[in-house]
């Protein structure tokens, strides 16, 4: 799941009163902002060419280490890792970098951790390229069309966290893009770029790939941890976090495939450069993903911050039957809420943005549904991929989700009592926040979504049901 | 006092109504259990061949002295490739054996992972994807497509023996959806013909051309670029001040 279901802190959770579920304003959820200095420019996107970090994303071009080297992989990176630590730290620090797996956590900070005094044990830094987020395929493009930015980016990083190896955890179903990836890496060892005495600069590094086998839940940083050990991928309770124990037992930090593949480009081009791109604390490119109901569904570098319309229309030639045949869009892969069209004209695609139109931008995974779209059949299908996934550790996701599955299937018919929507929105807020990782949120916000702006339309179905059959078993019994 | 009669009567039938139980439906798509069978029985001997005990060996050199158990999954699927695409329960013991780890361990993780596939299949395991994106792209015709053309339903074997079909969850190719994995390839931006196509040829055991079938190489939007049209740059290029000393 590729991190992207760690949580986003959406605010305080609301207090059920005593009236119940009704009670809840779902129009007023707070928002962090702490913009405190105006924005630097209003107009975001498009991208120059040259300002693409993945030259390379489409495969037009050699994937090998001559064809890396040509567009500039590998260059001077002797001299980056001699900068050392505190260096690449806060090049990336001052990118304004936020992790591209979900979560967005800010990565110059997150290295920053493991830079505690040494206690003996060895450090190790893991690349989590468990991608299998709903509508997420950007690190498959990365990994089998410049899988030397990654093996260059975990050099880097790596270097700037001390660690002596790198675990590379790839979905088992990505066999060729592992082979790829293990050709890269085969390559820059007999290159002498990393291995002992990485590029010269006196640093031994390794950098190894484990193949997944096959679990959603082994995004999640722990359960991944859990894994590459050999256990079953259940999530681990935190604290202590991976920081501190982590991968056999030793201090761990776990990143995105495409945050530590721009590492090396941010290095070279300078954190001032890369913070240029999108709004504050959003700042820098970010690959796209637009599939669903586009007329040409693509994988697109972008700047952060550009207009969704825009990025359709731009790069994905427009919603099929024109914009105004738009219905909804997930916007950040299967586990953030949808937005419906009145929202998707003027929200700008990043973490703030997003946030304020009460979703999130998760992996940045962009799902269109025109107005041919069964919606609830849609999201119905999500919640079963959550049932199918969840790895039956916390009672309120394995039964919690199986229930929202249950109940959404009949509410595809219509049957369902209308009391029930407000039951599955409720079983939803049980669920968010009481599991130990972030697939039972997940799992919880496209339904809540679905009920927040897809309501009128659950009722209508059910009235139709009730027209045609008579009121349904729910309607007799609750 | 008819009317709380009338009440109780109701809160009654309420009762007895939601407390009758069925059977719950199967929860997960395969079997957790194991049960003997004569193609899969611990008395049938598993050995790694001599290719790929080399290849346990390097498998093990990737993990720390004291956490040889991290190997597990690549083990695993060692042993079903080699096995012909699925895991017996001999392999599981071997494995278990090199780890030097109680079965139950080995078992438990097998069981875990959807891609270790606990039952003999065919020789060309179809995986369809259904999950939203590609049903939103009518993976539905492509499923259908292909349980008619092998003659298999979802989670079984063909007739024939040579195929065996799986509804999975993401793949993680959604733009080029629908997709099908076939054994470790990827068919992409898949139609109904291209599906039927995909299937006769490996009926015949011909390798069809992996990749997406709507005529682009990879993910970029079909029909012209809309990015990524100028040549990559070079070495050097805007490499800030601080480097260049």
């Amino acid at each position: 799941m590729a991190g992207a279901l760690t949580r986003v802190i959406q605010g305080t959770k609301p207090h059920l009163g005593i009236i119940g579920p009704l009670a809840i304003n779902v129009n007023n959820v707070p928002v962090r902002f702490q913009q405190t200095q105006a924005p630097s420019k209003d107009k975001y996107g498009p991208l120059a060419d040259s300002d693409r970090v993945f030259t390379n994303l489409y495969g037009r071009h050699e994937w090998r280490l001559k064809g890396a080297l040509a567009r500039g992989d590998w260059y001077l990176t002797k001299e980056i890792l001699l900068k050392g630590t505190d260096w690449i730290v806060n090049e990336m620090k001052t990118s304004g970098l936020r992790g591209r797996g979900g979560a967005g956590f800010p990565t110059g900070m997150k290295w920053s951790f493991m830079n505690k005094p040494s206690d003996g044990r060895p450090k190790y830094l893991v690349v989590n390229a468990d991608e299998g987020e709903p509508g997420t395929c950007k690190d498959r493009e990365i990994m089998r069309h410049d899988p030397h930015k990654l093996v260059e980016g975990c050099l880097i990083a790596g270097r700037a966290m001390g660690a002596q190896a790198a675990y590379i955890y790839i979905r088992g179903e990505f066999y060729n893009e592992a082979s790829n990836l293990q050709v890269a890496i085969a390559e820059a060892y007999q290159a002498g770029l990393i291995g002992k005495n990485s590029c010269g600069s006196g640093y031994d590094f390794d950098i190894f790939v484990h193949r997944g086998a096959g679990a959603y839940i082994c995004g999640e940083e722990t359960a991944l941890i859990e894994s590459i050990e050999g256990k079953q991928g259940k999530p681990r309770l935190k604290p202590p976090f991976p920081a501190d124990v982590g991968l056999f037992g030793c201090p761990t930090t776990v990143n995105n495939v495409e945050t530590i593949a721009v590492a090396p480009t941010i290095c070279r081009r300078g954190g001032k450069w890369f913070a240029s791109f999108g709004r504050q604390r959003n700042s820098g490119t970010k690959l796209f993903n637009i599939s669903g109901h586009v007329n040409t569904p693509c994988t697109v570098e972008e700047e952060m911050s550009i207009p969704l319309k825009e990025l359709i229309e731009r790069h994905a030639g427009g919603v099929t039957g024109g914009w105004d045949n738009l219905l909804a869009i997930i916007p950040g892969g299967s586990s953030t809420p949808l937005i419906p069209k009145n929202v998707c004209e003027t929200v700008l695609m990043d973490f703030d943005g997003l946030v304020a139109a009460q979703t999130s931008l998760g992996t940045a995974a962009i799902i269109v549904m025109d107005k041919s779209t069964d919606i609830v059949k849609a999201i119905a299908r999500l919640i079963m991929f959550y049932k199918h996934e969840s790895c039956g550790q916390c009672t309120p996701c394995r039964e919690g989700v199986s229930w929202m599955n249950k109940i959404i299937y009949r509410f595809v018919d219509g049957n369902a009592s209308p009391k029930e929507i407000d039951m599955l929105w409720e079983i939803s807020k049980q669920i968010e926040g009481h599991t130990i990782c972030a697939l039972g949120d997940g799992a919880a916000w496209p339904v809540q979504g679905l009920i927040r702006h897809f309501r009128p339309e659950l009722e209508r179905r059910m009235q139709e049901y009730s027209a045609a059959h008579g009121p349904s078993k729910a309607e007799r019994l609750y | 006092m008819l009317s709380s009669l009338r009440t109780g009567v109701q809160g009654l039938w309420r009762i007895s109504s939601r407390s009758i139980q069925t059977t719950a439906s199967r929860q997960h798509d395969s079997l957790f259990v194991h049960r003997d069978t004569p193609e899969d029985n611990p008395s049938i001997p598993f050995e790694f061949s001599q290719a790929n005990q080399k290849r346990v060996e390097a498998l093990l050199a990737i993990y720390p002295e004291g956490h040889k158990r991290g190997a597990m999954i690549p083990l695993l699927d060692l042993a079903q490739r080699q096995s012909g695409g699925w895991l017996p329960i001999s392999a599981m013991h071997k494995v278990a054996e090199i780890l030097n780890l109680p079965k139950m361990r080995v078992y438990e993780v097998a069981t875990f992972y959807t891609m270790f596939i606990r039952r003999p299949i065919g020789k060309y395991h179809v995986q369809v994807c259904t999950t939203t994106p590609c049903w939103l792209r009518g993976s539905d015709a492509i499923l259908n497509a292909i349980k008619q053309e092998t003659n298999c339903e979802v989670g079984g074997n063909s007739p024939c023996g040579k195929f065996s079909v799986s509804e999975v969850e993401c793949l993680g190719a959604c733009v080029n959806a629908p997709m099908i994995q076939v054994n470790d390839d990827y068919y992409e931006d898949l139609s109904v013909e291209d599906t039927k196509e995909i299937i006769s040829k490996l009926k015949k055991d011909e390798k069809p051309k992996p990749g997406p079938r709507s005529g682009r190489f990879a993910s970029e939007p079909l029909g012209g670029l809309t990015s990524l049209t100028e040549e990559p740059t070079g070495p050097g290029f805007g490499v800030q001040d601080a480097l260049k000393a």
